[in-house]
């Protein structure tokens, strides 16, 4: 066993296939480990949100086969409220964790973070593997949640106190189903945690020459603040679900306050704080979606530069603008419990750094646009997701304008209006980051280029699609339409259960838009086009490498950094865009040093 | 790749690898010599350096967490007791405060050893034992330190204060036993000579953080329990 | 394929903003003295939005469009004003209109939480628990009774945990299942949860807000318009939490009390 500061390829690359597939410490692989984790988590998840939303359009409808899923939740194929709760809470839970988290972030960032800074691998690629595995581990925990008796937990990916605290008394799920939860996302935290230890070590020390803090592309930085972000909000998370575990087997009372009554049985518990642990979740689960989001903020921006052949109006802005977002995530996450019964006074306070952090959004936003203005796009795959990415991401941005002002969130809190908000800005803004990353990565990663034709069709569809689901949220939401329910009972909801339907047709649709996608990886990954090392003429270091790069990323010789990454629409002899391994002098706009 | 201690009369003790890999510890020089562009210049620290404290940030920020549960628990309950603390946390504590010496004495051994000031001298191992042994004993003083909670009839669900107790306690113990691990570490590499000076500092960080962390924990549960 | 894009932006921007404009699904007519702060926020906060909404998507479509061709050779264009000129546009119109949306918001959110009931605000306590609410009304002798959680049974329907037998004050307390107000008179209604997290939503009483296990809270309202509304739980509570829900009646004075004497003839 070796010094863990070094890297593992200063030897030789493995042999065996558990050491190259399985148990690898080398950097691409593990980031491909996490993308294939992360697919698998997108396909349960949507498959659960399909079975989700055809309940909720027709709540007594026999969904075929069901039952094989659970008994219990679905006799005769037809799903009981708790296992509706019970699926939401899953589908929340694995799409904002082993899907938003991971795939933006662990898959792509494992992978090219190393390579775009010139190093060989990560300085700890024991704890890289572990991360992953770890990560895994934690997947296999939630999941086998829904193999126990009583199924997994119905509190929502929120799992507020003391519904989640109390045990099974509360309903079907919550006592082994929550211990599996908290346990699988304590888990989870560990290997987030592993994983952020090792991208900010390689970003701070392990840039190769001439790559200083400012020369790095724009996905490094969103994943290097992305980690830090990890680092302490997963850190908050951890000790929150080992308390709520305690409450669970030690008999502790953390968040179960005294004389509650259930089934008319006094519960043990005493003293305990409820709004405790909305505090505490909330202080992570803020950042979290800012961890979903600003890595795709990153793909978006570099993706975007290869293909408007231009540089961006200003990178610096960009990044400190992502700081500020970062910073400004850890002061709002109050507004999550405006009418929590917390002190009336911290929800103005709350208020106001959430109405202020509008502003280096807004001001990413525009750079984006305004880089738009002279472009020379080149509108393929990646391209038109990337593209596809910010018109979601207005959408989602402004309907959180709203959520921000308490006095709105009398009328819109816990109602369809969120559950639009967050699913434009995570599920399809961060998702298009997604897609676009690997419509745009994909070459270089497994060196074949993958079927743009059927990319366009994916695309079309999927933004199109996407609308038509999400937007209608808002319409509800306005309508005062809660969230959570599995039937709409209430005599005001009636007339709304159409929007349901056509909500429920379109996710069905677009859910079936995405085998095209998984058709285009699978076949593109065997029998694509050879790639090129650098099929988009784009000026970063992983177009320095072949594609796929070799086993210590650069054929034994690190590069050297001359430039930003953002000299396009140079005119040069080789083209209009300049590497930032290519050592010819520019004699335009300043270079970024 | 083995690194090794430098022999005597080595200047840079910072700069164990050669300075064509991967930026680790190295300069990231002028670009070739001829070329006009601007030089890009920086000092990056070992990444073992770095990784400890970020490791450091992510476990303070758990402990901030706990420490913010304990106020919020304390402040809306009625139901808090006073836990007087078993007086064998003060031994405890000195213990771990003699842990951080013997530490600091071995880091000044081998930073000798590798300078060459002293060609022999005492083996700088024996102080990192010394470290590891007296990391264990606080260990056991901290069972005992439970055990006498218990004998009390306080336990981990008795009452919140006594919760606490235990979970910052296990909590600080666990991150310590790590501590223990990676000691044990540096003293086997020490032993087979390709213990590099980062691996030693950053184990002598992280052991250091524990026990200001201790101190920071025994003031906190002498204040609020 | 740029101009497909653009357009289909385009029309997407429009289609969204359509049923916004037409009303087709909105917030109920407003029946509380404090709700139209609240319902001006909200058109404020829209039109803005709107604006906001419709001119940005226009921007990426007509950029879309515009800037989609390859142009070898020709000096590349920066947008007016650059990076410096749309951040400065982003602190001063943001800034000042989240700023002026923020304080106004205070205002009617403050006129709701930060203010005291009236001295002869009507108290009603609501108890939330899997999956009803109770409403206990404090009877002639205007006081409620203490309650004991270890004595609900909600078999004898004691939701409450009441003891009439040895507490004076329980003894004239209304229990309902139904919340009936007088109309025009404030209420101040006494929060309880019995189990787990619940919350209270009247839409049309432009009123929200969470039971606290552990924590009893009251938040005031005036009805200013007779009719039946739901209460409806927004709280995650369980299996039963879609179901789980009340009537609001506001009424006359005169029917109230009339109301009042038949539930207190059926305790």
């Amino acid at each position: 066993m070796h010094d863990m500061s070094a890297p593992a390829h200063a030897a030789q690359a493995p042999t065996g296939f558990l050491s190259k597939h399985v148990f690898s410490l080398d950097h691409k692989v593990i980031g491909k480990q996490y993308y294939g984790l992360a697919l698998l988590a997108a396909i349960i998840g949507m498959f659960l949100s399909w079975v989700m939303r055809i309940h909720l359009g027709w709540t007594s409808f026999a969904i075929p086969g069901l039952h094989f899923l659970s008994k219990n939740g679905a006799p005769g194929d037809v799903m009981t409220p708790e296992y509706y709760l019970q699926l939401m809470t899953m589908h929340g839970t694995i799409m904002v964790f082993f899907v938003l988290t991971t795939a933006p972030f662990a898959a792509f960032g494992n992978f090219f973070l190393p390579i775009q800074v010139g190093a060989e691998d990560m300085p700890f690629p024991h704890f890289n593997m572990m991360s992953f595995w770890i990560t895994f581990v934690s997947f296999v925990v939630m999941v086998s949640s829904f193999f126990v008796a009583d199924g997994p937990t119905l509190g929502g990916w929120t799992q507020y106190a003391p519904l989640s605290a109390m045990g099974s008394v509360t309903g079907p799920g919550q006592g082994l189903g929550v211990v599996l939860w908290a346990s699988s996302i304590a888990i989870f935290c560990i290997g987030q945690l592993l994983g952020s230890l090792n991208f900010i070590t390689t970003t701070l020390d392990m840039r190769t020459k001439g790559m200083s803090l400012w020369r790095m592309p724009l996905t490094t930085w969103a994943w290097f603040i992305t980690s830090i972000m990890g680092l302490t909000a997963f850190a908050v998370l951890m000790p929150a679900c080992i308390l709520l575990i305690l409450d669970h087997v030690a008999g502790t009372s953390f968040f179960v306050p005294s004389n509650l009554v259930v089934n008319d049985q006094l519960q043990p518990h005493s003293g305990g704080s409820t709004l405790l642990w909305q505090h505490l979740f909330w202080f992570f689960g803020h950042p979290e979606v800012y961890i979903a989001i600003v890595p795709a903020m990153g793909i978006v921006s570099h993706i975007l530069m290869a293909n408007i052949r231009r540089p961006l109006l200003s990178h610096r802005i960009l990044v400190y603008s992502m700081g500020a977002v970062a910073v400004l995530s850890y002061m709002v996450y109050g507004h999550h419990m405006f009418v929590s019964g917390m002190n009336p006074i911290s929800s103005i306070a709350f208020s106001f750094p959430t109405l202020i952090i509008t502003i280096p959004a807004t001001i990413i936003v525009l750079i984006w646009l305004g880089s738009l203005y002279g472009a020379r796009m080149r509108l393929n795959t990646a391209c038109l997701f990337s593209l596809g990415m910010i018109s979601m991401f207005i959408t989602g941005g402004i309907s959180g304008f709203f959520l921000a002002q308490p006095s709105l969130d009398i009328m819109l809190h816990a109602t369809y209006f969120v559950v639009g908000h967050f699913h434009f800005v995570m599920a399809v803004s961060a998702m298009f980051g997604i897609f676009a990353g690997t419509y745009f990565w994909f070459p270089k990663m497994y060196g074949r280029m993958m079927n743009d034709t059927l990319g366009k069709i994916h695309f079309w569809l999927t933004f199109v699609g996407a609308y038509c689901i999400f937007m209608p949220f808002h319409y509800l939401g306005l309508a005062s339409n809660v969230r959570r329910y599995q039937a709409f009972v209430d005599d005001y909801l009636q007339p709304l259960i159409p929007v349901h339907r056509f909500i429920t047709v379109a996710a069905i649709a677009t859910g079936l838009v995405q085998l095209i996608f998984l058709y285009n990886l699978i076949h593109s990954r065997f029998w694509g086009k050879p790639a090129p090392d650098n099929p988009w003429e784009a000026t970063s270091l992983e177009w320095s490498t072949s594609s796929p790069p070799p086993f210590d990323n650069f054929g034994g010789k690190l590069p050297v950094v001359y430039h930003d990454p953002y000299q396009y629409g140079i005119e040069g002899s080789t083209g209009d865009y300049v590497m930032q391994t290519d050592p010819q002098q520019i004699q335009t706009q300043g270079d970024e040093a | 790749m083995a690194t090794t201690i430098h022999p005597p009369g080595a200047k840079e003790i910072r700069d164990l690898r050669p300075s064509n890999t991967s930026g680790n510890g190295g300069r990231r020089d002028r670009v070739p010599a001829g070329s006009e562009l601007r030089a890009v210049q920086e000092y990056a620290p070992p990444p073992a350096s770095t990784g400890v404290w970020v490791f450091v940030a992510g476990v303070s920020m758990t402990f901030a967490a706990l420490t913010s549960a304990l106020v919020v628990r304390k402040g809306g309950a009625l139901d808090w007791r006073h836990v007087t603390l078993p007086s064998i946390l003060y031994l405890n504590t000195l213990v771990l405060l003699a842990s951080s010496v013997t530490l600091e004495i071995s880091r000044c051994h081998v930073a000798a050893f590798m300078g060459g000031v002293k060609a022999t001298t005492g083996n700088p191992a024996r102080w990192l034992y010394a470290t590891l042994s007296l990391g264990m004993l606080f260990l056991a003083g901290q069972y005992i330190a439970w055990r006498q909670l218990s004998a009390q009839g306080l336990y981990l669900a008795t009452n919140p204060s006594s919760s606490f107790f235990y979970v910052f306690t296990a909590a600080h113990a666990l991150h310590l036993l790590g501590g223990l691990f990676a000691m044990g570490r540096v003293i086997r590499k020490l032993n087979e000579h390709v213990l590099s000076r980062a691996t030693l500092d950053a184990t002598a960080h992280y052991w250091h953080f524990m026990d200001v962390l201790w101190i920071y924990l025994l003031v906190l549960l002498w204040m609020k329990l | 394929m740029a101009k497909l894009l653009a357009v289909t932006i385009i029309l997407i921007a429009i289609i969204s903003a359509i049923p916004i404009l037409r009303h087709t699904w909105w917030m109920p007519e407003d029946i509380s003295t404090h709700g139209q702060p609240i319902d001006e926020q909200m058109s404020e906060t829209m039109a803005e939005g709107g604006i906001s909404f419709l001119a940005s998507q226009f921007l990426l479509a007509f950029f879309i469009w515009k800037f989609s061709r390859p142009r070898p050779g020709e000096k590349i264009k920066n947008f007016p004003g650059g990076a410096m000129g749309l951040v400065i546009a982003a602190f001063l119109l943001v800034g000042t209109e989240v700023l002026a949306l923020g304080a106004f918001g205070a205002k009617a959110w403050a006129n709701i939480y930060l203010t005291p009931p009236a001295a002869n605000a009507m108290p009603i306590q609501v108890q939330a628990g899997q999956f009803a609410f109770y409403f206990r009304y404090p009877g002639p002798d205007g006081k409620f009774g203490p309650l004991h959680a270890d004595q609900i049974n909600e078999a004898n329907a004691n939701f409450f945990g009441l003891d009439t037998t040895h507490d004076q004050d329980s003894k004239d307390d209304i229990v309902a299942a139904e919340m009936a107000v007088p109309v025009n008179r404030e209420i101040n209604m006494l929060m309880h949860a019995k189990d787990v997290g619940h919350s209270f939503f009247v839409p049309e009483l432009r009123v929200h807000q969470d039971f606290v296990p552990g924590l009893d809270l009251a938040i005031h309202f005036t009805a200013t318009k007779i009719g039946r509304y739901e209460i409806v739980c927004t709280q995650l509570c369980g299996l039963g939490h879609y179901n789980m829900k009340a009537y609001l009646e506001v009424m006359s004075q005169a029917d109230f009390d009339d109301w009042l004497k038949k539930q207190a003839a059926l305790q």
